[in-house]
């Protein structure tokens, strides 16, 4: 097969991008390793979705099938249960699936957007031992909003990123008894909306600082102790405390599932773990493009379909040979308080570009500052910065006459 | 009436009733749990060790040195992954009196060992720590996968006409007449001339149970870290230190499987089946590592578990009682226990030989192969999915296990019927997810090809249900 654009993931990174790329001109595949489209979406029943994208408040599946019926009704091919197995810098990709057996996929571009798994009990080296209760959070509400199973009764949290606090609330109205959220940082992860309508509106108390020292259980889970942790985030044994459970979900971290590239020459950012990206979301290798969760781990929906659109505009371009490659280059720099920033590169031009940042710990009351050189060329008070919420500036392009660095001043 | 019973589907009794099925017998293995393998044989360091640190003229000793020999054959004619890697004892410049005392022990029980400097040891490890300046190498010594040797053992078996029930509890084993009768948890009674006990843990419980002998016990869990795949391409064979009064130590080694293992511990514990892991062991595990590799990387971890090894005095025991004619204790199969195995199944055999005639089946059914989606050449692979779909649909995306494999597995010799027996035997939920993304999948592949409900498949063993109902179909009290 033969396609300008191939785009390897079918949720609502690769739906945008697939879109986008389509309405370029260009002719577009989507591989994806589900039996429909829209990715984890389908399983976010609740509601929150498309605020920005669509200016109204949409469900997962509702938000996912709008995208799903533009892919419809354009002639993009769409492979569903196709497993990208293999993915070579000039950008032949090999898959899997049912019906055609092993096949590869000839592009001119190719667009990551496979999205981010759910960080284990494992690999977060939890002590205790290893019974049947124990869930990633994602895992959980597959099992209850796709499958339509109940996992338990008597439910603890560890971690309170955005997939936790909404299945703490998901749980709760199923008739769960959610005791408690256990976060090992002094903050969540999550987004504050969250915090309030899926723990505080339900008293579920969120213990900051806190973490699990071991799991009991032979077949099922039947409790866990924890403990505080000092600063060193190391549990203090003298405050350990247990608490019966017949569950326990983890929602401690997303990581962008860069697999398929780990064996392709791709420069990777140490602090994503998703591909470093110029402006128009392409990777170190050109024509290579990353958007949505395998880049970088978003919060909202819609901010992953507006990257998807861009890596879409800019794959097509590139598959019809006119991304500009004479634009002078400059670097985004990360520092003092930001923890990263994306695009990690921008180009010299007109108009705006934005930057989505992430910020490494809780600052109240403080002022991004973003520089070029001595210069400020823009600034902004907030009240509070938290590492749970994405923030972006937009930046004039005129203004950018070097690498620019953003930092926080307190 | 079976000629012989065999209490315990581990490693051990694996072998033992494979050995057995190669002579005209008919015998029968009773294990407690859903599956085999759901003891120390699943949850240990997995090596094959080549000898040379058991007490020479010791059951240790001449059972391992035998099975070492024996193994790679016997994987390969099982289809079960062996990877023949050798194996270092380090040291620094200080620890050359105990390679030297090692190294003597090999010689005497016929072991090829040598002691070797630092280049050598970087020809073989070249991310061994920066003060190892010696070792003794151990050439014959390698990795098996010991859970997928004792389901290949049992299916074997099985295959050659052995009878294997699992969920079956040994709770009394008495003589009536000349023949035994033993009985279960769930009331059923079964007949034999001979019964071994190979119950591991729960060996001595039996014994105390029905008047066997007994001997003092300890068990000592071990906890690991497993790592991800990747980790494999910096450690090319099995790094122990020197070993102690606890055992053989930390180790650093790859797994047959494809992971990198660090561990395990040596603490003593009152329960047999205490697998959980703890805080103090893995920073002691951390520590041990440290001392002899350099390449340690935590961040890499997927996985922790724990196995208990199950020690009876100094040696392995293997007897006829003498309280209870024709019945024949196996218990305190500790390191090398793995390795060993093969070779008690002879020796047990053996043993059996001198109660019952045996002849030696002319033919025996080999095991099928069960391919794997990532070892198929995309030829092969597409000739598969030609015939069967279900090869060209991966569940598992980070170990690439195809539905095709899964089913396979459920409807083996001995069926995987749980979530883990599934991944015991094909690896999907063993990668990097940990069975995030393919666990409810294969929760339904294992329904649907059972015909049995959703809220029936269990992850394990016991109440290990993952999905306890459906919801909004009933009301319940918290």
């Amino acid at each position: 097969m033969k396609y300008d654009v191939c785009v390897i993931g079918g949720g609502p990174a690769g739906m945008a991008a697939a879109l986008e790329a389509r309405k370029n001109g260009s002719s577009v595949i989507i591989l994806e390793r589900d039996v429909k489209l829209g990715g984890i979406l389908n399983q976010c029943i609740h509601n929150g979705f498309g605020l920005h994208y669509f200016k109204e408040e949409l469900t997962g599946p509702e938000y996912a099938s709008r995208f799903v019926k533009m892919v419809e009704e354009t002639d993009i091919k769409v492979v569903l249960e196709a497993m990208v197995i293999g993915l070579t810098p000039d950008k032949v990709v090999t898959a899997v699936c049912p019906t055609e057996g092993v096949f590869t996929v000839e592009a001119k571009s190719v667009i990551l957007a496979m999205g981010c798994r759910e960080r284990t009990a494992g690999a977060i080296q939890m002590p205790g031992s290893r019974p049947a209760g124990i869930y990633t959070a994602g895992m959980a509400q597959r099992m209850m909003n796709i499958e339509g199973y109940r996992v338990g009764k008597k439910v603890v949290i560890l971690g309170s990123g955005d997939i936790g606090l909404i299945m703490a609330r998901r749980m709760t109205f199923e008739g769960a008894k959610v005791q408690m959220v256990l976060e090992l940082m002094p903050y969540s992860s999550g987004l504050k909306r969250n915090i309030v309508q899926c723990l505080d509106d339900f008293d579920i108390p969120l213990h900051f600082a806190h973490t699990i020292t071991r799991v009991v259980g032979k077949d099922r889970l039947e409790g866990l102790y924890y403990a505080e942790v000092g600063p060193d985030r190391k549990p203090k044994l003298e405050t350990e405390k247990f608490v019966e459970c017949d569950t326990l979900l983890l929602s401690v971290g997303l990581i962008p599932e860069n697999d398929l590239i780990s064996n392709v020459d791709i420069k990777m950012s140490p602090i994503t773990t998703g591909a470093v990206v110029d402006e128009y979301r392409q990777t170190s290798i050109p024509g290579i493009f990353s958007c949505g969760n395998v880049l970088h781990v978003h919060d909202l929906v819609d901010n992953v379909s507006a990257e998807g659109t861009i890596a879409g505009e800019y794959a097509s371009k590139y598959a019809k040979g006119e991304l500009a490659t004479s634009e002078t280059s400059y670097k985004v720099n990360a520092t003092n308080g930001v923890r990263y920033a994306l695009p990690q590169s921008v180009y010299s031009g007109e108009g705006k570009v934005k930057v989505y940042f992430r910020v490494g710990d809780v600052f109240k009351n403080a002022k991004l500052i973003v520089k070029c050189g001595d210069e400020v060329i823009y600034s902004k008070k907030k009240m509070i910065f938290t590492p749970g919420e994405m923030e972006s500036v937009e930046l004039d392009k005129s203004k950018i006459t070097g690498d620019i660095e953003l930092s926080l001043e307190k | 009436m079976f000629d012989v019973i065999v209490i315990g589907g581990g490693v051990i009794g694996c072998a033992v009733l494979d050995t057995l099925q190669k002579y005209n017998t008919k015998c029968l293995l009773l294990e407690k749990y859903d599956d085999v393998s759901c003891g120390a044989s699943r949850a240990n360091s997995g090596i094959v060790h080549a000898g040379y640190d058991c007490v020479p003229n010791t059951l240790k000793a001449e059972l391992n040195v035998k099975g070492c020999k024996m193994m790679k054959e016997l994987a390969n004619e099982l289809h079960v992954p062996y990877v023949n890697t050798g194996s270092l004892v380090v040291t620094t410049k200080n620890g050359r009196a105990g390679i030297e005392e090692l190294y003597n022990k090999g010689i005497q029980n016929g072991v090829d060992v040598e002691i070797i400097g630092r280049d050598r040891i970087l020809e073989i490890e070249p991310n061994v720590a920066d003060d190892i300046e010696l070792a003794l190498y151990a050439k014959d010594a390698g990795i098996v996968s010991p859970y997928k040797l004792t389901i290949a053992l049992c299916d074997h078996a099985i295959l050659n006409g052995g009878e294997v029930k699992v969920g079956e509890e040994v709770v009394n084993v008495e003589k009536v007449a000349d023949k035994f009768v033993v009985t279960t948890a769930s009331g059923n009674k079964y007949e034999a001339k001979v019964v071994i006990n190979c119950a591991g843990a729960g060996s001595m419980k039996l014994n105390k149970a029905i008047g066997a002998e007994v001997y003092e016990e300890t068990f000592r869990r071990g906890d690991y870290f497993v790592l991800d795949q990747q980790e494999k391409a910096h450690i090319n064979t099995v790094i122990f230190p020197l070993p102690d009064e606890k055992g053989k130590g930390i180790l650093v080694a790859p797994t047959a499987d494809g992971n990198v293992i660090y561990g395990p511990t040596s603490v003593v514990v009152e329960d047999g089946e205490d697998k959980s892991v703890s805080l103090d062991g893995l920073d002691q595990i951390r520590a041990g590592v440290a001392k002899t590799y350099k390449n340690a990387n935590y961040r890499k971890v997927i996985r922790l578990y724990a196995g208990v090894r199950h020690v009876v005095g100094d040696d392995f025991v293997i007897e006829f009682s003498k309280k209870l004619q024709n019945y024949i204790t196996v218990t305190g199969i500790c390191s090398p226990g793995l390795t060993s195995a093969p070779a008690i199944g002879e020796k047990v055999k053996d043993m059996v030989g001198e109660i019952i005639e045996l002849t030696a089946k002319e033919t025996l059914v080999p095991n099928p192969e069960h391919p794997r989606f990532v070892n198929l050449s995309t030829e092969e692979l597409n000739e598969k999915v030609k015939e069967d779909p279900r090869w060209g649909r991966l569940i598992c995306r980070c170990e690439k296990v195809t539905e095709a494999e899964i089913v396979a597995a459920i409807h083996a010799p001995l069926p995987a019927k749980s979530v883990d027996a599934v991944k015991r035997r094909t690896r999907a939920g063993m990668g990097r997810c940990q069975g995030g993304f393919c666990g409810p999948r294969v929760i339904e592949i294992i329904a649907r090809e059972l015909n049995i409900p959703i809220t029936s498949v269990k992850k394990d063993n016991g109440n290990s249900e993952i999905a306890i109902g459906k919801l909004k179909e009933i009301e319940y009290e918290i």
